[in-house]
């Protein structure tokens, strides 16, 4: 059986947490299908030394090697025993088939890196739009691939564990050019969502948590421009955040922290500065100028009053 | 009609567009017949309906046709590498050099378009049959505003600073009070709106 080995560096834990929801396979079943070394937060009788000299002696053999969290060489900022995270990833870097970064942190170095008392933190290979993080961007692991990232502030379990199957299966996984697999980050988070209509009549809500209305114009919605299948593997199975009346984040994007203002949509003299990906600003506006002229007269009444 | 007929289809629209047009302003949309401008053109009525087949049709067709020619020249400017303000007095200059190249236009639009809302009421809602140019000063107030150059504020606020005084001062000339030919004012005028939008 293949094994997996989960550590971290500078997280909340997030992910793992998301991972605990995970839903066809579940969590136990996923360990059923690949035996998971050690995890921090569920290994009691393994200690991570013991498991780290066992491969650093080549009596352990890792196929996955998942990294949770962003990146330091600084032992002030992240330590384990009396190696940094960065010591450690250097041990294990060519002895592993799979390196996978679990979660925006270990991909694009997300909110640790903002951290301005310390511009060593970083993602695997990443940090933000720069490429090269910890592992210069030509990097690869044994088997051929760079770093697999599945961003997300968490990451969907299912992201994580369609990924796992995938590799465990044998097949080829297609990365985009941040290193996310194509298959889940092929999709914007804007295509399935319930208020695409309201998004083509540029019917907009001016509230959170409304059944109507989209949230692109007021309410700083990414949807259109961020790149997640949120609204097409749901979360928990049953909703999303512009589902449920929450703009998107964009969470899953390698420059989410640096933005400012996540519930406002930055316009200039009323215009959006950003219009959706795959479209001029020049189209969208006059596109959107003939929507507005016309009334759907459907999405402008409250759902519940609708025939 | 042998030099008319020499001309491409779009050519021909463009000869229709500025006979109806004049005719039009000089004796009211109502008062003007297809056969009317086909005869001012040579043509038979006949053929004029192969271009348009209805007067309301032209009617429309005029607006869009003034929308594309003037948006296509602030998207020019739009494309141009050159400070905010500058393009302020381009776009001013623009205006009213096509006025004064084809005066029948601006006509129209203040004696017709503004007078017989009811001809356009639909298929030219809103701003459908100008779109063109909304878009291209919507870019272009983006833009300026994105620099830093314009002071933030509504769109249609800022729009209407911008375009008001040009519709002002074409109104005037018909009205046969400008001394002075309005391109002449570009100046002036350009620095006024500049004025009124730049940040402070
Ligand atoms: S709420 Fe967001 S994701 Fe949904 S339609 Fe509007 S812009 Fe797209």
């Amino acid at each position: 059986m293949k094994n997996l080995l989960w550590i971290q560096g500078l997280s909340c834990n997030g992910n793992t947490q998301s991972l605990l929801n995970a839903e066809n396979p579940y969590f136990y079943e996923l360990f059923q299908k690949v035996e998971l070394l050690y995890h921090p937060s569920f290994s009691y009788r393994e200690n991570l030394q013991t498991v780290l000299k066992r491969i650093d002696s080549d009596k352990l053999k890792v196929n996955f090697l998942v990294v949770e969290g962003a990146v330091t060489s600084d032992m002030k900022f992240h330590r384990t025993g009396n190696y940094t995270i960065a010591q450690i990833l250097q041990k294990l870097k060519d002895k592993v088939d799979y390196i996978i970064a679990a979660g925006n942190c270990a991909s694009f170095g997300n909110i640790p890196a903002t951290l301005s008392c310390n511009p060593d933190v970083t993602g695997l290979q990443f940090r933000f739009t720069q490429k090269g993080g910890l592992f210069p961007s030509d990097f690869k692991t044994k088997s051929g691939y760079p770093i697999i990232n599945i961003p997300g502030c968490p990451m969907h379990p299912a992201w994580f564990t369609q990924t796992i199957i995938a590799l465990l299966e044998g097949r080829k996984i297609v990365l985009d050019s941040f290193n996310r697999p194509k298959e889940l980050f092929m999709y914007l988070s804007h295509d399935g969502c319930i208020r695409n209509e309201y998004f083509e009549w540029k019917v907009e809500g001016e509230e959170f948590g409304h059944k109507e209305g989209c949230l692109f114009y007021n309410l700083g919605c990414r949807g259109p421009m961020t790149h997640a299948p949120c609204n097409k593997i749901l979360w928990n199975g049953i909703s999303s955040k512009t589902r449920a009346g929450m703009p998107c984040i964009g969470c899953t994007e390698f420059d989410f922290p640096l933005r400012r203002n996540y519930f406002e949509t930055k316009k200039n003299i009323g215009i959006p500065e950003e219009v959706p990906l795959g479209v001029t600003k020049r189209a969208y506006l006059t596109i959107t100028g003939v929507a507005k002229t016309f009334k759907n007269e459907r999405l402008n009444k409250k759902l519940e009053e609708t025939d | 009609m042998s030099k008319i007929r020499k001309l491409t289809k779009e050519e021909r629209k463009k000869e229709i567009v500025k006979v109806a047009c004049r005719l039009f302003a000089e004796r009211g949309y109502y008062n003007t017949t297809i056969p009317d401008i086909a005869e001012e053109l040579g043509m038979s009525v006949g053929n004029l309906y192969n271009y348009f087949r209805s007067k309301e049709e032209l009617a429309k067709y005029i607006m869009q046709y003034s929308s594309k020619l003037l948006g296509e020249e602030i998207h020019k400017i739009n494309q141009q590498d050159i400070p905010t303000k500058e393009k302020i007095y381009k776009i001013v200059r623009k205006f009213f050099e096509i006025g004064q190249e084809q005066p029948e236009l601006i006509e129209y639009f203040l004696r017709v378009f503004l007078s017989n809302r009811e001809v356009f009421e639909e298929g030219c809602e809103g701003f459908l049959c100008v779109q063109e140019v909304v878009t291209e000063l919507m870019l272009f107030l983006e833009e300026g505003a994105r620099k830093g150059d314009f002071r933030q504020q509504d769109f249609f606020p800022a729009f209407v600073t911008l375009m008001g005084p040009l519709g002002g001062m074409v109104f005037l000339q018909g009205e046969n009070v400008l001394p002075k030919e309005p391109v002449e004012y570009s100046q002036e005028l350009a620095e006024n709106i500049w004025r009124a939008l730049k940040a402070d």
